[in-house]
């Protein structure tokens, strides 16, 4: 087991235990600061995949604007920060017996597929990762529509978002 | 050198988790939580792919962005409808949100 092995041990165990936490935790503070853990998890993994830029999104985007708008979200809804009553439904086992099931699906079909055990391919030599994201994100014959389409669906959303929750005096 | 399957089974058991809090939470901002972590899975399996794949045309790192900037959007949306329904009704317990029933 080679060094990188045991990195992504280490980082999987992280994430997954972290995840797990996120679901079960009876607060919703501590379980939105779960979930930041969970998302230090997955940066790490881009940074394991050489997804560098990636990395740096998922802390600044998810870690900075999402689980800070989560924590704020579960402070405004609750008149006290304590955590009466049941944080599950009644029927949680049913969610329990679905979520085993797709696992278990996910890994059957996975497992037929000849690709399962890929390692990954080299890069070649002076390859810059973030330079081509950059140029295939502006160049009209790669991906420039997705991404003005996307900018669009983000504006649309906060604007939608600031409307919704905007109290009228 | 990591397989490509240790990623996919832990996006994967990700998803799992993610799916298992969005069915079992009566919180609606807890629910919100599970989504999130439902899409982090999502993202690993296409980053995973792009770089056991063609890791010269950055697809799944394009596709990978994408989802962020649809995260942020369903996030921020979620949460103002959240936020918006406790002040009409005061609780965000997603059994007691039946308006839409009759």
């Amino acid at each position: 087991m080679v060094a990188a092995q045991v990195i992504f041990l280490a980082v999987g165990l992280i994430v997954l235990g972290s995840a797990v936490m996120v679901v079960t935790t009876r607060s919703l503070i501590h379980a939105a600061l779960w979930l930041v853990v969970t998302l230090f998890g997955v940066a790490a993994l881009y940074a394991i995949l050489n997804a560098g830029f990636l990395a740096i999104v998922q802390v600044v985007i998810y870690i900075g604007a999402i689980a800070i708008l989560f924590i704020f979200a579960v402070m405004l809804t609750r008149k006290d920060l304590r955590d009466r009553g049941a944080q599950q439904n009644p029927g949680w086992w049913l969610g329990a017996v679905v979520a085993v099931l797709s696992f278990a699906g996910l890994l059957t079909v996975m497992r037929g597929w000849e690709g399962f055990s890929a390692v990954p391919a080299n890069t070649p030599a002076g390859f810059d990762a973030v330079a081509a994201l950059g140029n295939a994100l502006v160049q009209p014959d790669a991906f420039v529509l997705p991404f003005e389409v996307a900018s669009l669906l983000l504006l649309a959303a906060l604007v939608g978002a600031v409307y919704i929750a905007f109290t009228r005096k | 050198m990591i397989p490509l399957s240790w990623f996919l089974v832990l996006s994967a058991a990700l998803f799992s988790i993610g799916l298992f809090g969005v069915l079992s939470r009566r919180n609606g901002v807890a629910i919100l939580l599970g989504v999130e972590l439902m899409l982090n899975a999502v993202n690993i399996n296409l980053v995973a792919f792009w770089r056991y794949g063609d890791s010269i045309a950055m697809v799944g790192q394009v596709f990978a962005i994408i989802v962020f900037a649809v995260a942020a959007a369903e996030v921020a949306v979620g949460l103002a409808l959240v936020i918006s329904v406790y002040r009409q009704r005061n609780t965000v317990i997603a059994n007691d949100l039946d308006m839409l029933k009759w």
